[in-house]
């Protein structure tokens, strides 16, 4: 009996520090992930300057990635975009908006699984070209759309 | 402490179709307030999608995201009853995560 009592409380111990574990190993992962926000290419202000800085050395435009967004945003505060690609092992999908004090708006990875298909809203300081950087089987594409904007979304 | 995020997860067929809105304010850095002086950037960074312990969207952010940013996109793989978790930091460390039931859409 008292041996089995031993062995309960052994267990337990055994768990909380097995919890204990797992949290220190919940907040780890968590700060790592902070760390891997990619400032160089946030700081870049062209698209061939977002393009190296996302690790291409070219792109190709493509008609197999859309852009779903409006010819004419009326508030560039809010722009909706759309993007789908048909471009095969889709990896990540980049925003780009040319003229925006910083061209790259978000990065997004898409692993196995998950469609190529992203919806966000943006903001735009004046009428721009968007682009769509997929990349693909360590391969770049990219589609163009320009937008008109009528009021910034940057002002002061 | 930012406001929870507004999560839907519902089944389209066979994928899990997920809408987020996500409360932040997303400054840019570059605006001023009523005084002249700059309002100091507070943007979400980094975002991540989680399902049955797989990550199934993440990303990076910068500050031309809007103001309480949405998101919409579709995984395959997910059931009714199941959970999806969504986190994010903020370029301040804040951080929230918030869960949501996938329904049967």
């Amino acid at each position: 009996m008292d041996t089995r009592r031993r062995a309960v409380l052994k267990a337990g111990g055994g768990t909380g520090v097995l919890a204990l574990a797992a949290a220190a190993g919940l907040i780890k992962p968590g700060e790592a992930f902070a760390q891997q926000w990619n400032k160089a290419a946030f700081d870049t202000k062209s698209f061939a300057a977002t393009l190296k800085a996302l690790g291409g050395s070219g792109s190709t435009e493509s008609t197999q990635i859309q852009i779903i967004a409006p010819d004419i945003a009326e508030n560039g505060a809010v722009v909706p975009i759309t993007i789908e690609s048909g471009v095969p092992k889709t990896d990540t999908i980049a925003i780009l908006i040319e003229k925006n004090p910083s061209t790259l708006s978000a990065d997004f990875e898409i692993p196995a699984g998950t469609d190529p298909f992203i919806t966000t809203r943006v903001k735009m300081a004046e009428t721009s070209n968007i682009y769509a950087v997929v990349k693909a089987d360590g391969k770049y594409f990219h589609a163009v759309k320009e937008i008109k904007v009528t009021l910034g979304g940057c002002g002061g | 402490m930012a406001d929870p995020m507004r999560i839907r997860a519902s089944m389209a067929g066979d994928k899990v179709e997920v809408r987020v809105l996500m409360s932040h304010e997303m400054e840019t850095g570059l605006r001023k307030d009523a005084s002249g002086a700059l309002v100091p950037a507070h943007f979400i960074q980094n975002v991540t999608v989680t399902h049955a312990g797989k990550t199934v969207l993440s990303a990076q952010w910068g500050t031309s995201i809007s103001k309480n940013p949405f998101m919409h996109f579709r995984f395959k793989g997910g059931k009714p009853g199941e959970k999806v978790t969504i986190s994010w930091v903020d370029n301040k460390g804040e951080r929230r995560s918030d869960e949501a039931v996938i329904s049967g859409g």
